[in-house]
C-alpha cells in the first residue's frame, strides 16, 4: 500500500507537533528554572540562584533529598524482596491457603490508599511508626504488592520446574535453588518491580502528606509546602527548580529502563 | 490460577513428609507478604470501621462510639453532594479524553519504526513524572507572573490580562484536565498499543483484500477486537479519576469557593481543615472504599464477560 508523499509529509509534521506539545512543558520548566524572572532569586541574567534558594529552604534541599531517597530505598528493597518471595511461594509451592494468599494480595488493588490513610495515621502512633520514613516507605510498598507479586508470580511460572529440581537433586535446598538458579532468571522482572516501586515512592505526595511532619517531608511534599508558605508572593523560580530536581531521576531511569517499564505495563495488561 | 495438582490421594509415606516440608516452605516464603497485609492492610481496615463509628477528633482522640452520627454528619454536609457531582463530572470528561487520545496515539505509533519509537518516547516521557511534580509544573505554567499560558490567552483576547486560568471553577477544571491528559495519555497509549499488537495481522490483510477502507477496518476489526483492552483502560481511568486528589490539592486546593472539591479532598478537609474530625473523615473514607469496591467488582465482571 503506497500513500502519496505529500500525505506522509503532512502526517509527519502533525505527529512531530503532537510530540512537541507533550515534551514542551518539560523543556520549558528546565529552561525557565535557569532564566531571569522577576520575583524569583534569579531576577537578572541566567544562573542557578533558584537552586540555591532551594538549597537553603527550611531544612534544606539535602535533607528533603535524603528523606526521599530513604523512603524510595525502603519501598524498593521491601517490594523486591517481599514480592519475589511471595511470587516464588504462590508459583512453586502447593499448600492450603496459597490461592487465598494470592487473592488477598490482589484484593489490595480494590482498596484505594486514600481511604486507609486516616486509620494508618492513628495506627502508626500506636506501633511507633508515626512520622518515620520507614512507615511511609512501608505504606507505599503495601500498595505495590498486588501488581508486583503478580509480575513475580508470572515470572516464576514461566520457568520450567526441572530447573530447580535438578539443583535440588544436587543437594541444594529450596532457598539456595531460589537464589542460585531462579533469581538470575527472574532478574528482569525484579528490575521492573524495583523501578515501579522507585517511581511510586519518589513521586508519591499524598501518603507523606498524611503521615509525615515537615522535618520528615519527602521532596514533593516539601515543594508543595514551600509554595504554600509563601502564598501571595509565590517564588515560582524555586518551584521550577524543585520540579526539575524531582524530574531528573525519573527521566533518567525512565529513558534507561524504558524496556522494563513497558514490561510492567504488559503485566498490567495481561491482568485484564 | 486453580492449577492445584489433584494427585495428593495416592502419595507414598516418604513423599508425604516431603510434601509437609513443601507446605512449610511455601508458607514461609509467603510470610512477609502476609505480615505486611495483616499489619498494614487488615488492621487499618478494621480501625477505619471503628473510627467511622466513633467520636474521634483530630486532637482529642477516641471518645467512644457514636454510630451513626458521623455518617449522618457526612451525608448532611453541604459539600458532600456537590463534591460527588464534581468528581463524577471530572471522571467522565477525563475518561473520554484519555481513552480517545490513548487509542488515537496508539494507532499512530503502533508500527515499530525508528520515527515511531521517537514519538513513543516523547508521548511516554510525561508518564514518568509524578502527579505532584506535573501539577507543580503546570501551576507555574499557568501562573500570570511567569507562565506563558496567561500571556498567550490574553493576547488572543480569551482572557483578561493578569487573570489566572485557576480563578474560576470551570476554567480550573479544564486546566486540571489538561494536566491529567498530558500526564496520562502516554500511559493509556501504551496499554492500547499492547492490545493492538495482539490483533493478528492477517485479519487486516484479509479485510484489505476484500476492499475495506481504513475507517471500515477500524470500525469492524480494530474496535471490536480492542473491546477487552478498552474496558480495562476504562476501569483504570474511572477508578483513578474518582480518587483524584493531588492535582486539585496542588492546583486549586478545592477552590475557588469549593467549586473543585473532589470527594477525596473532602476527606482531607474534614480531617485537617474545616472539622478536624477524624471520625467524619473515616466515615467518608469508608463510603469511598465501599463505593470503589462495588464499582471495581461490577467493572471486573463486565471485563470477564467481555474477554470470553
Amino acid at each position: 500500500m503506497t500513500t502519496p508523499l505529500w500525505k506522509r509529509v503532512i502526517a509527519r509534521i502533525l505527529e512531530a507537533l503532537l510530540a512537541l506539545i507533550f515534551i514542551s512543558p518539560l523543556i520549558w520548566v528546565v529552561i525557565s528554572s535557569f532564566s531571569p524572572q522577576p520575583g524569583s532569586a534569579q531576577s537578572k541574567g541566567w544562573g542557578v540562584a533558584n537552586y540555591l534558594t532551594l538549597f537553603g529552604y527550611q531544612e534544606g534541599l539535602p535533607k528533603y533529598l535524603f528523606n526521599s531517597i530513604i523512603v524510595s530505598l525502603v519501598a524498593v528493597v521491601f517490594s523486591v524482596v517481599v514480592c519475589t518471595l511471595a511470587g516464588y511461594s504462590f508459583s512453586r509451592f502447593d499448600y492450603p491457603g496459597r490461592n487465598l494468599g494470592f487473592m488477598v494480595t490482589l484484593s489490595i488493588l480494590m482498596v484505594p490508599y486514600a481511604s486507609l490513610l486516616i486509620p494508618l495515621m492513628v495506627w502508626f502512633k500506636d506501633i511507633g511508626l508515626n512520622d518515620t520514613l520507614l512507615g511511609v516507605g512501608l505504606v507505599i510498598t503495601l500498595f505495590q504488592l498486588p501488581m508486583s507479586t503478580f509480575i513475580m508470580r508470572n515470572a516464576f511460572d514461566a520457568i520450567p520446574k526441572d530447573m530447580e529440581e535438578a539443583a535440588m537433586v544436587d543437594g541444594c535446598n529450596s532457598f539456595q535453588a531460589l537464589f542460585k538458579i531462579l533469581v538470575p532468571v527472574v532478574k528482569p522482572s525484579m528490575v521492573t518491580v524495583g523501578l515501579l516501586a522507585f517511581l511510586e515512592a519518589w513521586n508519591n505526595f499524598m501518603i507523606p502528606l498524611y503521615l509525615s511532619s515537615s522535618a520528615k517531608s519527602t521532596l514533593p511534599l516539601a515543594m508543595v509546602n514551600m509554595r504554600q508558605q509563601t502564598m501571595g508572593v509565590i517564588d515560582y523560580g524555586a518551584t521550577e527548580a524543585g520540579v526539575v530536581v524531582l524530574l531528573i531521576p525519573c527521566a533518567i531511569l525512565f529513558l534507561a529502563l524504558q524496556k522494563y517499564y513497558v514490561k510492567g505495563f504488559m503485566a498490567g495488561a495481561v491482568k485484564g | 490460577m486453580s492449577s492445584v495438582s489433584k494427585s495428593a490421594a495416592a502419595v507414598p509415606e516418604h513423599k508425604s513428609t516431603a510434601k509437609a516440608q513443601a507446605f512449610k516452605r511455601g508458607i514461609l516464603y509467603a510470610l512477609p507478604d502476609w505480615v505486611m497485609i495483616i499489619v498494614l492492610f487488615f488492621v487499618p481496615i478494621v480501625l477505619l470501621v471503628i473510627m467511622a463509628c466513633s467520636r474521634w477528633s483530630l486532637l482529642g482522640g477516641n471518645r467512644g462510639t457514636n454510630f451513626p452520627d458521623n455518617f449522618v454528619k457526612v451525608f448532611e454536609h453541604k459539600l458532600f453532594w456537590p463534591s460527588i457531582g464534581f468528581t463524577l463530572e471530572y471522571t467522565v470528561i477525563v475518561t473520554i479524553f484519555l481513552l480517545v487520545l490513548g487509542l488515537g496515539m496508539a494507532l499512530i505509533v503502533q508500527e515499530s519504526t525508528k520515527w515511531n519509537n521517537v514519538l513513543r518516547t516523547c508521548f511516554l516521557l510525561p508518564s514518568a513524572t509524578g502527579l505532584a511534580s506535573a501539577s507543580l509544573l503546570f501551576y507555574a505554567l499557568y501562573s500570570p507572573q511567569v507562565g506563558p499560558i496567561t500571556k498567550i490567552l490574553s493576547t488572543l483576547g480569551l482572557m483578561q490580562e493578569g487573570g489566572s486560568v485557576l480563578a474560576t471553577g470551570q476554567s480550573a477544571l479544564w486546566a486540571t484536565i489538561i494536566v491529567i491528559v498530558w500526564r496520562f495519555s502516554g500511559y493509556y497509549m501504551l496499554l492500547m498499543m499492547i492490545g493492538l499488537q495482539a490483533i493478528p495481522g492477517d485479519l487486516y490483510e484479509a479485510a484489505r483484500m476484500d476492499g475495506a477502507g481504513t475507517w471500515r477496518i477500524f470500525r469492524s476489526i480494530t474496535l471490536p477486537l480492542m473491546k477487552p483492552t478498552i474496558v480495562m483502560c476504562l476501569v483504570y481511568c474511572v477508578t483513578g479519576s474518582i480518587l483524584a486528589f493531588d492535582q486539585f490539592f496542588i492546583l486549586t486546593k478545592g477552590g475557588p469557593n469549593n467549586s473543585t472539591m473532589t470527594v477525596v479532598q473532602l476527606i482531607y478537609n474534614f480531617a485537617f481543615d474545616s472539622k478536624k474530625d477524624l471520625g467524619m473523615a473515616a466515615a467518608l473514607s469508608l463510603v469511598v472504599l465501599i463505593a470503589l469496591v462495588i464499582i471495581n467488582s461490577i467493572q471486573m465482571r463486565g471485563m470477564r464477560d467481555n474477554t470470553k
